[in-house]
């Protein structure tokens, strides 16, 4: 059976969940074999092997962390190289996105990027991609050389697979260029202890209605009664009330939960674009005519200020 | 010596239009009013200030699109760049970023570069890959997704702010930047600037001017193929309530039923 190349997402060796997803649509083509660098790659095999990774190729060095992007290039070349797989996998996280591109210039091959789903055809993967803001979908596939594809957070079950996972390390001879462009600082993000904003199960966003950065805790309480991860829109994070990283939207994070709520949040075509592929939405806006409210499952016009802090009080109660 | 600064700047359809497929299944760029791509104006604002704050610079902007792409370049003219050039030629016709970024780079490399500036994405493709491209083919540093971005003594600095960390990102020229939409508020033109930008020199070039071949290029040759095409089902019309002082619970009761509380 053909093997799958997967690049492996992690924190000092804890596997972030859209690399166990990706191992699910690795096994629909074929074998994944796992690629993990950095340091705590070879803490990795446990979790890949339990979700179906037949080989776990790991390679540390001080470089991943020192130097953008290319050392780690350099290193899904040589297991491109080792490996020759049908198809190459990588997490959609930016940086996801520009290792998978180079890869694809470097093997001659064409790449598709934010993938919300994979399938085995005839002539290769076919990669469906939710384009326009998420009003269309396509299906596509790489007609030249092996398939580079990046696929979006949430775009498949985590399934237990248990195989070999065997753990082999990875040869790599950096480039020249790969000490181009060196990392002189880095300031990690605080935990909130919140879910991941990308692979939560339910979001809560609040936007410009939410009117303040004080406010934001009336959004927090709801989310932590469900358990969610907070958003916000581009609005409110201009205005300085959230944080960027929590910006959902063209321009900020992706989501597809199961549960999207926007609290004082109109819609606009940026917003959607980040938020349109959720199952179910639900809006609070004071104005019946925003255009979430095209979007939603369900929908309350009213006071977000009036209506949250309820539906918090009264989840709290149901959750005993 | 004077600072050369390229910045490329997409021609894009208005995502606030009505934006769908031609019949090849490639982005329709006719029916829908086209625009310079607003997260390249963030691009050419870095441009700008970069070389106001260099002894001597030159900001040329550099397109890859069709007849109309002219328009994104007289807009960045009129934000201040000094000159343009457009790559225009009907074998480019659906063209993959693998492919575009052949023939940026061919532009790029015979206009003559210190700094190359791109945007963080473009608005109707969206994959953020153009950049990293770049510098791979240019074989520069890449120093990409900054939200900060300054250049002194041949060197460029930069903030990336990722997922797991904020990064303090360095380089020396030349290089290949992206800025993204928290660098800065893109100036407006002024009348001047408009006026000014008319007089300004638009160079055109073809695939032979680049020495690319019409296989290396366009839809045919692309290194991706889109099979098919399918408008998004509208949502089915959801149940909207007035709060009227129960709101909250209603809400909660359809969570419920959702089986989400
Ligand atoms: C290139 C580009 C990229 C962009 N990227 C993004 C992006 O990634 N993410 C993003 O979100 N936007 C993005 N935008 C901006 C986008 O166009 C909108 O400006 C933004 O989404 C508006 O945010 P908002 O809905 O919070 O604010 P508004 O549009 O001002 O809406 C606020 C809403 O709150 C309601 N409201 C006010 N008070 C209350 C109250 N007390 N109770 C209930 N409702 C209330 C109002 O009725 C209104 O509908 C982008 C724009 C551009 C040009
Ligand atoms: N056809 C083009 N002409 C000029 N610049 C482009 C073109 N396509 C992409 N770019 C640049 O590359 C960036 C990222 O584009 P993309 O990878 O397509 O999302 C854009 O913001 C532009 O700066």
């Amino acid at each position: 059976m053909a093997e799958v190349l997967v690049y492996v997402d992690h924190v000092d060796g804890a596997v972030r969940k859209p690399t166990l997803e990706l191992l699910a649509l690795a096994r629909r083509i074929g074998e994944p074999v796992a690629v993990a660098l950095g340091t705590g790659a070879a803490d990795t095999a446990a979790a890949l092997a339990e979700h179906g990774a037949v080989k776990v190729l790991t390679h540390d060095a001080s470089e991943y962390a020192d130097y953008l992007v290319v050392p780690k290039v350099d290193a899904l070349q040589a297991a491109y190289e080792a490996v020759s797989p049908a198809a190459v996998l990588v997490p959609s996280s930016a940086e996801g996105k520009e290792i998978a591109a180079r890869l694809a210039l470097r093997i001659g091959s064409g790449i598709i990027t934010d993938a919300v789903d994979l399938e085995a055809g005839e002539e290769g993967p076919v990669a469906t991609q939710s384009v326009f803001a998420a009003s269309f979908t396509t299906k596509s596939r790489v007609a030249k050389g092996t398939p580079v594809i990046t696929v979006k957070p949430n775009s498949a079950a985590v399934e237990a697979a248990p195989a070999a996972g065997s753990v082999e390390e990875l040869a790599v001879t950096f480039s020249a260029k790969a000490t181009g462009t060196k990392v002189t600082g880095r300031t990690p993000r605080e935990s909130t202890g919140r879910p991941e904003l990308t692979e939560a199960a339910i979001v809560v966003s609040g936007g410009r209605g939410v009117n303040g950065a004080e406010n934001f805790a009336i959004i927090e309480a709801l989310a932590d009664s469900l358990g969610a991860a907070v958003g916000a829109s581009r609005a409110a994070v201009d205005a300085g009330w959230y944080p960027h990283t929590n910006q959902v939207g063209q321009t900020g994070k992706s989501v597809s939960p199961q549960l999207y709520i926007a609290s004082g949040i109109s819609g606009a075509i940026q917003h959607r674009a980040g938020m349109q592929t959720s199952k179910t939405i639900v809006a609070i806006n004071k104005d019946a005519e925003a255009p979430i409210f095209d979007l939603v499952d369900y929908g309350v016009v009213g006071d977000l200020f009036e209506v949250v802090p309820q539906l918090t009080e009264e989840v709290k109660a149901r959750k005993g | 010596m004077s600072l050369r600064i390229v910045v490329t700047v997409k021609y894009v359809p208005d995502a606030t239009g009505d934006r769908h497929f031609a019949d090849d299944l490639t982005v329709d760029r006719d029916d829908v009013d086209g625009l310079l791509s607003e997260l390249d104006e963030y691009a050419v604002e870095q441009a700008l200030q970069i070389a106001e704050n260099a002894d001597d610079a030159e900001v040329t902007v550099l397109t890859v699109g069709p007849e109309d792409a002219k328009d994104a370049l007289r807009k960045a003219l009129s934000m201040g760049a000094d000159k343009a050039i457009h790559v225009e030629d009907d074998d480019l016709h659906g063209t993959d970023a693998i492919g575009t970024s052949l023939v940026l780079a061919k532009a790029i490399e015979k206009a003559g570069y210190d700094l190359v500036i791109s945007g963080m994405a473009s608005t109707d493709g969206t994959m953020g890959v153009v950049p990293a491209l770049l510098a791979e083919r240019l074989g520069v540093p890449q120093v990409t997704l900054l939200s900060e971005v300054s250049v002194e003594d041949g060197t460029v600095k930069g903030r990336r702010d990722g997922d797991a960390a904020s990064e303090q990102l360095e380089a020396s020229l030349p290089a290949v930047v992206s800025v993204t939409d928290q660098s800065g508020e893109a100036r407006y033109p002024s009348f001047k600037g408009i006026m000014a930008a008319k007089k300004k020199p638009v160079e055109s070039w073809d695939l032979s001017d680049l020495d690319i071949e019409a296989e290396e290029v366009g839809l045919e040759n692309a290194w991706t193929a889109v099979q098919a095409v399918a408008e998004r089902p509208a949502r089915t019309a959801g149940t909207i309530v007035k709060d009227e002082g129960e709101g909250g619970k209603q809400l909660a009761e359809f969570l419920a039923s959702q089986k989400f509380i």
